[in-house]
């Protein structure tokens, strides 16, 4: 028994050990792997050439003297032979050991008189119909001693034997002058800055949209978050209303408030005048809410008036700031060559970025703010009301609930795929969307509460998942199609999948936090809010730090490269440096980012120490 | 004050932490929950304030039932219910003050306490507090740099933030040597007698169950055994709370 299961264990390792080499050999084929070509001598060339380019980065441009010295060559000795070219020995000449030679062959070119010290190439110029300038062909190089003299055995080339008379140059050249740093060593520390301030601006933008994503991707914070049927319906119903009301609301807001930002005056009283009437507008409310009382439903409906009062306050002030600042941002912009012009430019762009976001911003506030009071109202219903009537008023709102948001949804596919057709965005979205709805109305009891969190949790995930699958140079690709190339698209592409990825690992920290406090902030009777801020924040702080600071250092990484495909910063010119077989530049490029990189890796891992 | 009635929690995965369990706590008692640990006393404390949902049964708290309170009235019960932990649960990178403050979170506006912003009278309290338990000068440390005798006594200053009607500490001297133990003792019993605040409180040595409670119950894997002072507690009930092979200590 034992011997046979020996046996069964040696054959069955023998087995995998062949699989596995089975394996092996396909993934030779499907790779191409050849060392045959990379013994070529071809190929051998070409990679010395490239190589010796990488290791002399051009950083210095130097002046040089330089003399040419140039003799006629017969490729291919004619009959009878030639003759050796006459040279003038008083100055700088060279002397080639014969006249003519048969390609490949090799002889030795001896010079004299050159500038002492003098280095440079030993070319084979090639004349023809085509270029009667002559092609040069390096054949090798040669370094004079200090009296000027050289001797060289070089090879001559692999050429169409002519009859005709080529020749042989020599350039010797000297340094003169001091070293001025080259064109390509400028350009490189231009593109690095653009490089690493692309990083910081996409690490800037990612963590600061995903602190508050993580929060909805923790497991632990969304697990207990449970609310009954009528309450998630009514939100369902609330949010898209407030965020159209919210929409309408602020065109009707910057079409009443536009005259006044014709000219400099009003936006300027309205930007000081607005803040501190709503400042002491929500202080006033602040001050006449009593948490303690408990609330009639006229007072709440007092105390919804005043919250939306509140919000076009704050609406409109933020509306002054941005178009205060564009004006000024306008007025100042309008000499490029002033001092302080990034400054001047900053001031315009974020007054527009403000702007741009105030219908994203009142529509969020709006959804908030009836989705929310909608859904307090839904959850009076389930803790207030008898079951059965419960059960009935969910059969009416959890259908309408489910049709909205199908039909939502549909109109969101629609805009990809143009059906046009209001069978298809319309109709059945809205008949199936009732339907389930009608099914969870019927299964769900009106006390009991579904977790809605967990549910919300597992859409953000898979978001999230899905955006960091997505790789940054492909983001690129699209991000470059919409606002033109350069380093903007790269730096919104780095910043959008900085968000998904900063999501999910700060998540992840928020899952490892300790329970006990957080326990002991609910226990006092705080909200949810209140408890993230109490019991959650101060335990993230380091890990999140820790891990914005690895972020940037990716993103410094990406950035080199995501000029690839038009993003902006180093990349940009590496990538047209390859393309030009321009190596020492390339070179230049490299060297730069290693420095930057290595720079970035240091410094962020010093700071890491310090908070973890 | 405090009545529980049938209370019965199944965890995930059948575990029975509490069987049908039933008493109440009178107003201005220090009534000690003792048992072997795993016996139900947490699940216990914690179905009070619903930091646990109960699976089965009441508990009323002033009349009001809180198994069926909505949220708004759940964080008006759990205000006036303070909680002493055995970890103590401070959070250790915030500092004392703060971690005093948060236990008005119940009581102040939520937006503005988010910015971190309390009432001057709430700081003031908070200093107060702190000076009755004796550490005020220890009030602008982080919590973590405190010994564990003080965090503990900035956990009681916590809960007394909240103005509470009543206190429960579960098990809030496990984790600290007898001499401590005794002082966080008297500071709840100080609590308790001069104050009126009515502490529910799980222990697991009997000596001090003696000394501080007013009245003991026991807990015997989630079934209540015992109901009574402490006094009546003689070797046979001893045995049947604690199980047969159990001996007394101190």
């Amino acid at each position: 028994m034992k011997k046979s299961s020996s046996l069964i264990k040696s054959i069955s390792v023998g087995l995998v050990t062949l699989l596995v080499l089975v394996i092996l050999a396909y993934g030779f084929t499907v790779t191409n792997i050849n060392f045959e070509e990379t013994r070529s001598e071809r190929r051998v060339a070409s990679l010395t050439r490239i190589l010796r380019a990488l290791a002399h980065p051009r950083i210095f441009d130097y002046e040089y003297k330089e003399e040419d010295v140039e003799i006629p060559f017969y490729l291919g000795c004619p009959e009878g032979g030639v003759e050796f070219p006459e040279v003038n020995r008083s100055e700088a000449f060279i002397v080639a050991s014969v006249a003519c030679a048969e390609p490949k062959e090799t002889i030795v070119v001896e010079g004299y008189n050159f500038q002492e010290n003098s280095s440079g190439p030993i070319n084979f110029i090639g004349f023809s119909a085509d270029a009667p300038e002559g092609v040069p062909l390096q054949m090798g190089s040669f370094q004079a001693d200090a009296q000027g003299n050289f001797r060289v055995e070089v090879t001559v080339p692999n050429r169409q034997i002519k009859e005709d008379p080529q020749a042989i140059r020599a350039t010797g050249r000297v340094r003169v002058g001091s070293p001025t740093i080259s064109r390509d060593a400028q350009v490189t520390w231009e593109k690095i800055v653009e490089t690493v301030f692309m990083a910081l601006l996409a690490t800037t933008f990612g963590t600061l949209m995903s602190i508050p994503i993580s929060f909805f991707a923790a497991r632990n914070l969304m697990s207990d978050i449970k609310i009954p049927l009528s309450n998630i319906s009514l939100s369902l119903v609330g949010w898209p209303l407030g965020m159209w009301l919210g929409l309408k609301a602020n065109q009707i807001l910057v079409n009443l408030l536009s005259p006044l930002f014709n000219s400099f005056i009003p936006t300027l009283a309205g930007t000081i005048i607005l803040p501190i009437l709503g400042f002491l507008f929500i202080k006033w409310i602040l001050s006449k809410q009593d948490e303690d009382a408990e609330l009639k439903l006229k007072d709440r409906f007092v105390n919804l008036l005043y919250t939306i009062a509140a919000a076009i306050l704050v609406f409109a002030s933020i509306l002054f700031v941005g178009k205060l600042l564009i004006q000024i941002g306008i007025y100042l912009t309008l000499d490029k060559e002033a001092p302080l012009y990034f400054i001047r430019r900053f001031i315009f762009q974020v007054g527009d970025i403000i702007i741009m976001l105030l219908p994203a911003i009142s529509a969020l506030v709006g959804g908030g703010l009836f989705g929310g009071l909608f859904g307090k109202f839904g959850q009076t219903i389930s803790d207030r009301i008898a079951p059965a009537t419960g059960k009935i008023i969910n059969l009416i709102i959890t259908p309408i609930a489910g049709a909205a948001i199908a039909v939502l949804i549909l109109q969101g596919v629609d805009w990809f795929y143009q059906f046009n057709n209001p069978d298809i965005t319309l109709y059945w979205p809205a008949g199936i969307g009732a339907g389930i709805g009608l099914a969870f109305a019927i299964k769900a009891s009106p006390k009991r509460s579904l977790p809605i969190g967990i549910v919300l949790y597992g859409i953000i995930r898979t978001i999230l998942n899905g955006t960091r699958s997505v790789e940054a140079l492909v983001m690129a690709i699209v991000f470059v199609a919409w606002v033109g190339l350069g380093p903007f698209a790269g730096a919104l592409a780095l910043g959008l999948h900085t968000v998904a990825a900063l999501a999910k690992l700060y998540s992840e920290q928020v899952e490892s936090i300790l329970e006990g406090p957080l326990e002991a902030i609910q226990a006092t009777g705080a909200n949810r809010l209140q408890t993230i801020v109490f019991a959650v924040v101060p335990q993230i702080i380091p890990p999140y730090i820790s891990f914005t600071m690895y972020r940037w250092d990716i993103n410094v990484r990406m950035s080199t490269i995501i000029g690839f495909v038009g993003g902006g910063g180093i990349g940009f010119v590496l990538q047209q440096n390859i393309n030009l077989l321009n190596y020492r530049a390339a070179s230049v490029n490299m060297l730069a980012i290693a420095i930057v990189v290595s720079l970035m890796d240091y410094i962020s891992s010093k700071i890491r120490e310090k908070y973890v | 004050m405090l009545e529980v009635k049938n209370l019965s929690k199944v965890y995930d995965g059948d575990v029975q932490a509490l069987k049908n369990v039933s008493f109440t706590v009178n107003q201005g008692e220090f009534l000690a929950v003792i048992g072997l640990s795993g016996s139900g006393k947490s699940t216990l404390l914690r179905c009070i304030n619903r930091l646990i949902e109960p699976t089965e049964g009441q508990i009323l708290w002033k009349g009001q039932d809180v198994t069926a309170a909505s949220q708004d009235e759940m964080r008006r019960i759990r205000r006036k219910i303070g909680m002493v932990f055995q970890h103590f649960n401070l959070v250790s990178r915030s500092r004392v003050i703060t971690n005093v403050l948060a236990g008005r979170l119940g009581y102040v506006n939520p937006m503005m306490s988010a910015l971190n912003l309390f009432p001057k009278s709430d700081i003031e309290m908070a200093l107060a507090q702190l000076d009755r338990v004796g550490i005020m000068n220890q009030a602008y440390k982080r919590a973590d740099e405190l010994s564990g005798g003080q965090q503990q006594r900035v956990g009681i200053a916590r809960a007394m933030m909240q103005e509470p009607a009543m206190i429960l500490a579960d098990e809030p001297v496990a984790s600290l040597d007898p001499v401590l133990a005794h002082s966080i003792m008297q500071y709840l019993e100080k609590i308790n007698k001069e104050s009126g605040v009515t502490v529910l409180c799980s222990l697991h040595f009997l000596d001090l169950v003696h000394r501080y409670a007013d009245r003991a119950i026991a807990l015997n894997d989630g079934v209540l055994m015992f109901d009574g002072p402490p006094s009546e507690i003689d070797d046979e009930k001893f045995r049947e709370i604690y199980g047969k092979d159990a001996e007394r200590v101190g």
